[in-house]
């Protein structure tokens, strides 16, 4: 399964990649190659996940990498859309205490 | 050099023969000829060479343009020669990769205790299965006192060659542990500095660590990550999912694993596995962990290892013979 990677910029707006496909150990490369230079340069990302059903191991590899870029860079990733499976392997690792997820951009957890 | 000549006569001999009489033996003799050629390593340029030399001298009359048109040939089997080396050259590249796997597959194998240590009045199975050569999953059982064990199953990011790198540091890792007092949350804590501290950004490893204490016939467990296990109560005849909570181990230096404790009566068990099973793709969708406890169900009367063994069967059967995802089941039994 393929992965796509829309990125959309608008003034004065944090930085939206709309991500849609599977974020699997093939796939998580072109992930990792777009949100992690953006981390690193303190940008503010959010990451749509509307249409992404399915991430493995690999997958969640890619944000804890983003996590931990974020520490030190003055950068930012919120993640949202994020269904009701995906929320479920976010809680199970305990990555959802650590990573901001969103409901909706504007809406609360 | 010498073998040239001797392959020009050769080849001479066979060409001069079938020109004057079609005879199907010489060209089981021609196939038979093409075979030592091409162990020779021998250039498909220089058979043609050959073939032109013995041509221009059994029919000395041929028109110029006959000839000239060789050159065209031989410039075209150059062109075939050089990828024919190339390829002969990634082929022994590949035997000896293979050869590396299959080594690195030998040691992995090293990795893994063999069979489950016995504990009174307690009946462990385990089963571990690759979707590549190399595994990503792990289990362990240390030793904590003669009458409690811990018992391990881990998660290691990604498949293959660095997931099974990665599973040596965490063996090394928990070896240093072997008959420490601790209890699992400490042994998270522990493992997760280790992990922290020796892996890439991007990887971390989930696992779920427990100890089986035989005298209360008590599992105290905590887990980093880790797909829930299902705790199985006999005599309500249901099944109950284990309680997790903790991070993944590599992803921030200070975490707190709570601990949990169940307690198992007679032919009640405690079933552990890895991402890969509940992953486990049933006709284009996930298998259900509904599912999976049923499948569990059918199997619970059996001895521990006979059970995991029927359960991975089953999976392997619904995912179509297709394992996409390591798969590692481990079941705790108290038989009384």
């Amino acid at each position: 399964m393929n992965l796509t990677i829309t990125e959309e910029r608008e003034h004065n707006h944090p930085i939206r990649l709309m991500v849609s496909g599977e974020i699997d150990v093939f796939t998580a490369p072109k992930l990792r190659e777009k949100l992690l230079p953006l981390c690193q340069d303190g940008e503010t990302v959010i990451v749509d996940l509307s249409d992404v059903n399915y991430i493995d191991s690999t997958g969640l590899g890619v944000f804890v990498g983003a996590y931990k870029i974020q520490q030190t860079s003055s950068g930012k990733m919120i993640l949202i859309g994020v269904n009701r499976r995906l929320s479920r392997i976010f809680r199970i690792t305990g990555l959802q205490d650590i990573i901001e997820i969103k409901e909706q951009e504007d809406g609360e957890t | 050099m010498f073998m040239d000549m001797d392959l020009q006569k050769q080849y001479e001999r066979l060409l001069t023969a079938y020109i004057h009489d079609q005879r199907e033996d010489y060209l089981y003799g021609a196939q038979q000829l093409s075979k030592w050629i091409m162990e020779q390593q021998i250039p498909p340029e220089e058979i043609v060479n050959f073939h032109i030399r013995t041509i221009k001298q059994l029919l000395p009359n041929l028109p110029a343009e006959v000839k000239a048109s060789f050159d065209i040939l031989i410039e075209v089997m150059i062109g075939y020669g050089v990828a024919y080396q190339q390829t002969e050259k990634l082929a022994s590249r590949q035997r000896e990769l293979e050869y590396e796997i299959e080594v690195a597959v030998g040691m992995q194998q090293t990795l893994l205790p063999s069979d489950p240590p016995p504990l009174p009045g307690v009946d462990i199975g385990v089963v571990s299965v690759a979707a590549q050569r190399m595994s990503g999953d792990y289990y362990n059982f240390v030793s904590h006192s003669p009458s409690s064990l811990g018992v391990a199953i881990s998660d290691i990011i990604g498949k293959g060659i660095p997931a099974a790198l990665c599973m040596s540091m965490i063996k090394y890792a928990m070896d240093r542990l072997d008959e420490q007092p601790l209890s699992p949350s400490e042994i998270l804590r522990d493992l997760n500095t280790v992990v922290e501290r020796n892996v890439d950004p991007s990887m971390f490893i989930t696992m779920v660590y427990g100890v089986y204490d035989s005298l209360n016939h008590q599992f105290i467990y905590s887990t980093a990550g880790h797909e829930p296990g299902f705790f199985y109560h006999a005599e309500e005849d249901r099944f109950v999912d284990m309680e997790t909570q903790g991070l993944v181990l590599g992803v921030q230096r200070e975490v707190d694993y709570p601990e949990y404790t169940l307690s198992l009566a007679p032919n009640d068990a405690i079933v552990l596995f890895s991402d890969g099973v509940t992953e486990c793709r049933v006709n284009d969708d996930f298998l259900t962990r509904e599912k999976l406890a049923e499948i569990i169900h059918d199997n619970i009367g059996l001895p521990a290892q006979q059970a995991v063994d029927a359960i991975r069967q089953k999976l392997f059967e619904l995912s179509n013979y297709k394992i996409t995802d390591d798969q590692t089941i481990m079941m705790i039994k108290r038989v009384k």
